[in-house]
């Protein structure tokens, strides 16, 4: 820059050689951060279409009739709306025993999550607030066994329960299936990891005056601790429960009986098919009724996620901080 | 003081101690174990006799020669079991290998350049994350099927193409297969990348970004030489995360496809290591090959880990 002109009223930059001053220059910064700006979200929102397209195409998909989802429509063309959606759902939970399903899901749940927490508390307690020998090799053991496949353990589990004789392949009894599917998944170290890093970041002051007041650890622990780390409870619950929404593998192999199918299994296991009319004995799979199905599968979660969605969020992201 | 402490602890960690003694520590080594024994089956003792067999005859390597192809499971038909490893065609390990050698580094790309567009803008960034984040909380089993539909030879995604091509219908072609297989898996496994990605993003100081602006330098760049660097704790993290995720690839496949039917026919062409394990696991007299596989996986991800920890002490900035 060898040559400024200085004017009282306004400054101009002008760099020589080019034909270029700092208006013409901030005017097309200006363009180009607009045009930038527009390129972000025009990706952002295509992007966003594309993620999002197979959650509407499965709700659009449930309303419409057989030929329109068979012949790749995107909106329904055939019937009327909220009689296709009658006729659709009232087929499918005919078929598909819905809420006998959720109900499983909701026992398996609920009873996992109640006990995964108890345990969970006690076990971040031991490891954040007690002193012992050999706390920390216990935690690092702990820690570790995240990093070897699940399959390792089913294996054996399935082999153990079996010895028990908790999975006949006929008349598995309710309590048979209930245990088989629960007691594995009572203890979950990355609970126990989440909380106690939670308890760590209680300050000590708080322990040693709940002390003088003369309380005990397990006073203090569910007076004190437990509802400063509500959060995180929160966040262990959510995510355990939709755990158990999602649980395939383990309840697949393990139950035999499909009176106790969890939701995930039976969508899978159930055919929502129906008789051609022009050939008996010949049945046909209903797409249409596949996507209420997944719908009515799909759609809690996406509830149960709008309404917590801090929660999960956070939890989930709490994983990689450590990195 | 410090010794009524020591107990209660144990105490208190005693149900933790006790569940994971029994359905995690223990079946580690007996998985182990099993995978060793030859003729094995664990409702009896050594050299019972079952029948006409006799089972539990000892300790062996077979069961490892028999999950990779080199040994007969019945001697006296000379049939290798090419299913887990196979070099002329597919096989559960290569299928497992090509998803995560495909999949993984595709979704990282992915969810970074997301992560990076979200991270500029302001208005409804919140909202966007929201929708990034909802293919996670999503059963992998119901939205399969719905993929299944989409794609289907009828469906909405030839329809839109105005093509017929089978991808995944009976008779469709392994590779058509594959394709499908693996957009799905990267459309499951973006949520989680995204999260992890944009909460890194969120912690780089202003201050990079405004040297960065003061020498001029363009957005690819900014890209390339600062948030890339900074963000390199949480792109090492989750590259190992989702190798060990994509290894053990099953759901997917089970969501997308049957059970029992895979595309060409009834040829078990879309097994993956997972896969194979679970498909042992429920024939009764071929637990041993479940756990040599689950034993294989074990090792893979073990060595997986470490050469990444590895690398990570070179190349990862702090």
């Amino acid at each position: 820059m060898k040559q400024v002109n200085v004017n009282t009223t306004h400054l101009n930059l002008v760099i020589p050689g080019r034909r270029k001053d700092v208006l013409s220059t901030q005017k097309r910064d200006k363009v180009m951060k607009i045009i930038a700006l527009v390129l972000t979200y025009s990706f952002i929102v295509l992007m966003a279409l594309i993620v999002i397209f197979p959650f509407f195409y499965m709700i659009i998909g449930s309303f419409m009739l057989e030929e329109d989802v068979i012949s790749g429509k995107l909106w329904p063309t055939t019937g009327s709306f909220f009689e296709n959606i009658h006729y659709n759902y009232t087929e499918t939970l005919k078929r598909f025993d819905y809420f006998k399903y959720v109900g499983n899901t909701l026992i398996v749940g609920v009873s996992t999550t109640a006990g995964c927490l108890f345990i969970t508390i006690l076990s971040a307690f031991a490891f954040s607030r007690l002193h012992f020998k050999g706390r920390e090799v216990l935690f690092t053991i702990f820690l570790a066994t995240m990093m070897i496949p699940g399959e390792m353990m089913v294996i054996t589990n399935y082999i153990t329960m079996n010895n028990l004789g908790l999975i006949p392949i006929k008349g598995q009894t309710a309590i048979q299936a209930f245990t088989v599917m629960i007691l594995p998944f009572l203890s979950s170290v990355f609970y126990i990891y989440l909380l106690r890093q939670n308890f760590l970041q209680i300050p000590n002051e708080l322990y040693f005056s709940s002390k003088v007041d003369g309380k005990s650890d397990w006073q203090y622990l569910w007076k004190v601790m437990v509802p400063l780390a509500a959060p995180t409870l929160i966040t262990i619950t959510i995510l355990s429960l939709i755990g158990s929404w999602n649980a395939y593998v383990w309840p697949n192999t393990a139950v035999k009986n499909d009176n106790y199918w969890l939701i995930s299994v039976a969508m899978r296991g159930t055919a929502l098919e129906i008789e051609d009319p022009l050939q008996p004995q010949v049945f046909k799979i209903q797409n249409s009724w596949t996507m209420v199905a997944s719908t009515l599968t799909v759609l809690p979660l996406l509830i149960l996620f709008i309404i917590f969605r801090k929660y999960i969020m956070k939890g989930t992201g709490r994983a990689g901080i450590k990195g | 003081m410090e010794k009524r402490n020591n107990y209660k602890a144990w105490l208190y960690l005693a149900p933790a101690l006790i569940l994971m003694a029994v359905f995690t520590f223990f079946p580690l080594v007996n998985t182990i174990i099993v995978s060793f024994i030859e003729n094995y089956n664990s409702a009896y003792g050594f050299n019972a006799e079952v029948g006409e067999r006799v089972v539990n005859t000892g300790f062996t390597f077979k069961n490892y020669g028999v999950v990779l192809g080199i040994t007969p499971r019945n001697p006296s038909t000379g049939v290798l079991d090419k299913t887990f490893l196979s070099f002329t065609g597919p096989s559960a390990l290569g299928n497992t290998l090509m998803i995560t050698f495909i999949t993984v580094p595709i979704s990282v790309v992915i969810a970074l350049v997301i992560s990076i567009a979200l991270n500029q803008i302001k208005v409804l960034k919140k909202f966007f994350q929201t929708v990034f984040f909802m293919p996670y909380v999503t059963n992998i089993i119901a939205v399969g099927m719905v993929f299944s539909i989409i794609f289907s030879t009828n469906g909405i995604f030839n329809a839109m193409l105005k093509s017929n091509t089978n991808w995944i219908n009976v008779g469709a072609s392994y590779w058509n297969s594959m394709l499908i297989l693996f957009v799905y898996i990267i459309w499951n496994a973006l949520p989680y990348k995204i999260l992890i990605f944009l909460s890194g993003l969120q912690n780089i100081d202003k201050q990079y970004y405004d040297a960065a602006k003061i020498d001029g330098a363009s957005a690819f760049k900014v890209a390339r030489k600062v948030t890339i660097p900074l963000l390199s704790p949480q792109i090492l993290y989750i590259t190992i995360t989702s190798f060990i995720g994509a290894f053990k690839e099953y759901t997917a496949i089970v969501g997308l496809f049957n059970r029992s039917y895979t595309a060409d026919g009834n040829v078990p062409d879309l097994f993956t290591v997972v896969y194979y394990i679970y498909d042992k696991l429920n024939s009764t007299d071929q637990v041993q090959y479940a756990s040599a596989a689950a034993v294989i996986l074990f090792i893979i991800i073990m060595l997986i880990t470490l050469v990444q920890m590895k690398v990570a002490k070179k190349r990862v900035h702090y």
